[in-house]
């Protein structure tokens, strides 16, 4: 299986969809080389703006410019953007409804070796707090195409998250990509997986092995993590009973929360949630973190084989 | 309303007549900021009652000249200026800071004329920076001005902004400094020091003017300048009073954010005459 991060994908969709439209602006807080803003900056220097490292400036001047009816993507590691600049993508970005599109690598523990000041595991719960925002987590390298020109495509405030380690592709140039929409990975009714970002690779590990201990498992990718995709989730419930979130972020206010919101409202069935257990990362290899932290396809089967007790 | 040739005494009865109006908004509504609007009220007149390209029946026509509105509490004086220029019906100004009104307690962009939604400082220069880059990249003649605090200054993100500006040549961006000398809880000097402030914002790369902002020829002067000014940014920097007009408002921090009651609203109009 090829591997690829998604924010390759970024880079090269961005190069595309600048090259089709005038108005599209990239700005970056000095970190293109590691967002793949570098590949819209080699191709189309004049409308690349490196503002230095300087966040809440490249938020501010985003939103300015988008008053004139460009579309600027601002880009950074998720850190710096969300958690920095988090009162100017409130103020500028939200509260003004501008059509500023935000797209971060450097997210997850698969940031790796850097350790955890560069490690976000907090943007989901952070920006999907904030009205008028959509949310967004490409599952592979594929998907990261589609959803650079979903959120170009799509009017208003967009966050988009996108990895720094190379994952396996696992969708197709074909597969339908619609922003709020869950991808059913895998079919299966004794229970489900959501999950977004790398974590659908690892369910459908979890799957396999769960297949031979006689239960098939469901997997959504819930690439949206705003707005939900409620009817999916509900539909989850209903016809399998159980459902375990994986993401790679914290367990507090991210995809899981966002699940189990619906749930409680709409289905309560047991959850059991697959994330970082409210802690900070450290240096070492993925694999390696995501190992010490949890995420691993043994983690969600063992998280499946939970819940499958709590189930009616 | 604008005109090439400023008839300053007109001027200057216009700025009475917005401080009354400033002071009778206020009371009505029951709170809001009066110190850093009574400050700023020639440096709005200056703006739309004479430097700015606009049309108050077309608030969006695309080659109007920008305001952004950095120091979003100074709500009261950016209504009443709007009002009197025609925007809206000053009417409205009664509806100030209540459910339902377009006329938020901070500037909001549902107000005609509005260009941007304010009220967390510090975040107005980055915005207008980026106005003024993309008319440069449109090619487009339109003028961007940002009205900052001086409190403001105190903001890491204004410094950015200030570098992003100069470095990017941006001569079509003005940025306006009320340096009214006060903040929320105090003389901005004792709480924290933003002097030498000509020097800061030379070392910065701009192109410096220092005025006196309540001299409608001073600011007039200043905003002609600016629009001869290439290759850099210009701030002017405008002295004024915080509560300017009212002497017991007059560099109080008390007053920053507090509304006259009725019996202050008429000591108050005493002296506006």
């Amino acid at each position: 299986m090829e591997l690829k991060p998604t924010r390759d994908g970024f880079g090269e969709e961005i190069v595309a969809i600048g090259k089709e439209h005038q108005n599209v602006v990239v700005l970056s807080g000095d970190l293109e080389d590691a967002t793949r803003a570098e590949y819209f900056k080699n191709a189309i220097p004049e409308r690349f703006f490196n503002l230095g490292i300087a966040e809440q400036d490249v938020v501010g001047t985003a939103a300015g410019m988008s008053l004139l009816g460009f579309v600027p993507f601002a880009c950074s590691f998720a850190v710096f953007l969300t958690n920095r600049a988090y009162d100017m993508l409130r103020l500028d970005v939200c509260y003004n409804d501008t059509n500023v599109k935000v797209v971060c690598s450097h997210t997850g523990v698969t940031v790796g070796e850097d350790g955890a000041s560069a490690q976000c595991l907090e943007d989901f719960a952070i920006m999907r707090v904030l009205p008028n925002i959509t949310v967004v987590c490409p599952v592979d390298f594929i998907e990261a195409k589609k959803a650079t020109r979903a959120i170009f495509n799509t009017p208003g405030p967009m966050y988009m998250r996108t990895g720094r380690a190379p994952f396996p592709i696992i969708t197709k140039a074909d597969d339908p990509f619609i922003l709020g929409k869950a991808n059913l990975m895998r079919p299966g009714n004794d229970v489900t997986v959501i999950a977004c970002g790398v974590m659908v690779s690892e369910a459908l590990l979890a799957a396999e092995t769960l297949k031979n201990e006689g239960t098939n498992v469901r997997v959504l990718n819930m690439h949206t993590i705003k707005p939900i995709d409620a009817a999916a989730i509900v539909e989850a419930a209903k016809q399998t009973g159980a459902i375990v979130t994986a993401e790679e972020h914290q367990v507090n206010g991210g995809l899981g929360s966002a699940v189990a919101e619906v749930l409680a409202k709409q289905c309560p069935v047991p959850v059991e949630m697959v994330a970082v257990a409210d802690e900070f990362g450290e240096s070492g290899t993925p694999q390696e973190l995501l190992r010490a932290y949890h995420l691993k396809d043994a983690d969600i089967a063992a998280a499946v084989r939970k819940v499958l007790k709590r189930k009616k | 309303m604008r005109s090439s040739t400023p008839d300053i005494a007109a001027l200057q009865q216009k700025a009475l007549q917005f401080r009354r109006e400033i002071l009778e908004t206020l009371q009505l509504a029951g709170s809001g900021h009066p110190g850093g609007s009574l400050s700023a009220v020639e440096i709005f007149i200056s703006l739309y009652f004479y430097k700015l390209q606009y049309h108050a029946q077309d608030p969006k026509w695309e080659d109007r000249d920008r305001v952004i509105v950095s120091k979003g509490h100074c709500s009261p004086v950016v209504y009443v200026t709007l009002a009197n220029a025609g925007f809206f019906p000053k009417e409205e100004l009664k509806t100030f800071r209540k459910f339902g009104s377009r006329l938020q307690g901070h500037v909001h962009s549902k107000v005609p004329g509005v260009e941007f939604n304010t009220g967390s400082l510090g975040h107005g220069l980055s915005v207008a920076n980026g106005l003024a880059l993309g008319a440069k990249m449109l090619k487009k003649d339109f003028k961007t001005y940002c009205i900052l605090g001086d409190g403001e200054l105190q903001e890491g993100s204004i410094w950015e902004a200030a570098m992003m500006a100069s470095n990017y040549k941006l001569d079509n961006i003005c940025a306006i400094v009320d340096y009214n000398k006060v903040q929320e809880n105090g003389l901005v000097k004792d709480i924290k020091n933003i002097e030498p402030l000509s020097d800061k914002w030379k070392s910065f790369g701009w192109n410096t003017l220092v005025i006196d902002g309540h001299d409608f020829n001073q600011l007039i002067t200043a905003l002609d300048e600016f629009a001869g000014c290439r290759g850099k940014p210009t701030v002017i920097i405008a002295n004024t009073i915080k509560g300017k007009g009212v002497s017991f408002m007059e560099l109080k921090a008390a007053w920053h954010g507090k509304a006259p009651n009725k019996e202050q609203l008429a000591e108050a109009l005493k002296e506006l005459k």
